[in-house]
């Protein structure tokens, strides 16, 4: 995955101000910054839930959201952009797991509707899916008969489900009880040990160290500092990296 | 020094004013029930030879074919306005602001008589081409039947309240749920269909059975357009009888009982939407960050 150039603002407010950053198929890379630094952001433009204002993003090759006519970029019709995402995983800090749905349902919903694969095809999967992130037995729970860190494992395997070649988690454990957090790490670990291409954004080092190649320092809409994550922790080499890493180590 | 014996007896406090309220209430209730059976000009007899005859039984079968259609026009039309409402469209917002303010805020009497006299504004109605030839033409008058006029009222009417209702459920439902649809890739409408509107039934069941309830009773002022729905027949035949009392009861009665029904059915598809609640209240997830950042290892 490519970034260029990529610049975002809300009204008077950039929240982006020219991002480079490049992932390698199978890497794992970790994102962290303090509260605004434009972070989660940066993962919704990543599968255009988010428009640009200016830049691109490449995934597998491909322009995400923008169709390129020469000098000009045109905004994708939405079904094209809809197709972009399908190949694009994405957890949530809030699971944002459907609540009207059951648990197999949630997982089963979108390769049945949005790529017309047959439902016992998938049900299959699902449940295969289901066992492993650890939640086979609760396949007809519905999501509010299920702790937060369950519920974000179901969201990782509803997100499994489609196949991505990417896998974009937005602060994932953020939301959790602290004792709830380990559960849903292990089920990521397991998934990066699996050669699963992450872009992770989080607040927990001890995950950055031990499971991502890369770590990004991101402050006020630029990256700040990257490198490998034993390097950027020992010895960060910028001061404002520095300032951060001593408040949450 | 204090008894700390475990074993005493609670006695919960009586309330002499909660005792004296409830006998009141209980004798103007027997006055009541007294004077509706004894007081012969309730004229129970003819109430009970009325309340099954085939002319009224047809009049609540009108009744509820009113109900049952306009209601169903009335919620596709009104989820179609609340959609345009609440679309990126400033033309089509506009357009549905529009028709609310002016549906919602003039008499649904006067919207009946409007309708019913829509002849005298267009004598011919046509089906064609904007600006362009015209392929069928017909009389208004023909037309516009009272059914038809009371259809196209009641329908209109009820689709501004019920785009209000459904735009109020929408909004309700949590924009995460947009952005986990939308990054499974579904489209626009899919994830409308599949996973906000769902949601939105919930908030949007109870308003709507209100509605219909009040649908089922408001059919009755279709009765100044001559259509023979419940209200006019009992009228028809008072008009003739002038036992209007008994028979103002017997109409009563039966729109007594179709509300009955209504609510019962509405404790059923509230319980169905409710479905991924537990105990009928949904769980509160955590919405505030850790207000210091947490450091935990990987257990391995």
């Amino acid at each position: 995955m490519q970034v260029r150039g990529v610049r975002k603002s809300y009204g008077a407010v950039d929240v982006l101000r020219g991002i480079d950053l490049d992932v390698e198929t199978g890497e794992v890379c970790c994102i962290v910054g303090p509260s605004g630094s434009g972070k989660s952001t940066l993962l919704r433009c990543i599968n255009h839930l988010e428009k640009l204002d200016a830049g691109q993003i490449h995934v597998d090759g491909t322009l995400i959201g923008y169709r390129r006519a020469g000098r000009r970029l045109h905004e994708l019709s939405e079904r094209d952009a809809a197709r972009q995402r399908s190949a694009i995983g994405m957890v949530f800090q809030q699971f944002n797991l459907f609540p009207h749905l059951t648990v197999l349902n949630n997982v089963v919903e979108a390769p049945v509707r949005v790529k017309r694969e047959r439902p016992a095809e998938v049900q299959d999967r699902a449940l295969l899916l289901l066992d492993r992130v650890g939640l086979r037995s609760k396949a007809h729970a519905y999501p509010a008969q299920l702790s937060g860190g369950q519920q974000q494992r179901v969201a990782i395997a509803r997100a499994l489900a489609m196949r991505p070649r990417l896998m974009l988690f937005d602060e994932p454990t953020s939301a959790l009880d602290p004792e709830l957090v380990g559960d849903v790490l292990e089920t990521m670990r397991a998934l990066a040990d699996d050669g699963m291409t992450m872009i992770v954004v989080t607040h927990e080092i001890g995950f950055a160290r031990e499971v991502g190649d890369v770590l990004v320092f991101m402050d006020d809409g630029v990256i700040v500092e990257r490198g490998a994550p034993a390097d950027v922790l020992a010895g960060p080499t910028e001061e404002r990296t520095r300032v951060f890493l001593s408040k949450v180590l | 020094m204090t008894d700390l014996d475990a074993d005493l007896v609670v006695v919960p406090r009586r309330s002499v004013g909660n005792l004296a309220g409830t006998l009141v209430v209980l004798v103007l209730a027997a006055m009541l029930v007294h004077t509706i059976v004894v007081n012969p000009r309730f004229e129970w007899d003819v109430v009970a030879r009325y309340l099954t005859v085939e002319a009224i039984a047809a009049g609540a079968l009108l009744t509820i074919e009113l109900t049952v259609i306009s209601m169903v026009l009335g919620v596709v039309l009104g989820v179609v306005l609340a959609v345009m409402r609440l679309s990126r469209n400033r033309m089509l917002a506009a357009i549905s602001f529009g028709f609310v303010w002016f549906f919602r805020g003039t008499p649904l009497l006067i919207q009946l008589i409007f309708w019913f006299n829509l002849s005298a504004l267009y004598p011919a109605l046509s089906l064609g081409i904007p600006f362009g030839p015209e392929f069928v033409t017909f009389s208004a008058n023909t037309f516009i039947t009272p059914f038809v006029a009371a259809v196209l009222g009641l329908t209109l009417n009820e689709a501004a309240y019920m785009a209000e209702i459904v735009r109020g459920g929408l909004l309700g439902v949590d924009r995460g749920q947009t952005s986990a649809a939308q990054a499974l890739g579904m489209s626009r409408t899919l994830t409308l269909r599949r996973v906000v509107l769902p949601q939105a039934m919930r908030i949007i069941v109870p308003p709507t059975a209100n509605q219909t309830v009040a649908m089922l009773k408001n059919t009755s002022l279709v009765s100044v357009l001559g259509a023979a729905e419940l209200l006019h027949s009992a009228q028809i035949i008072y008009s003739r009888t002038y036992q209007t009392i008994p028979l103002l009861i017997v109409a009563a009665l039966w729109y007594l009982a179709m509300t009955t029904v209504l609510s019962i059915g509405q404790y059923y598809i509230e319980r169905y939407y409710r479905r991924g609640d537990i105990g009928g209240g949904r769980i509160r997830l955590r919405r505030s960050k850790p207000a210091h950042v947490q450091i935990m290892g990987v257990p391995s």
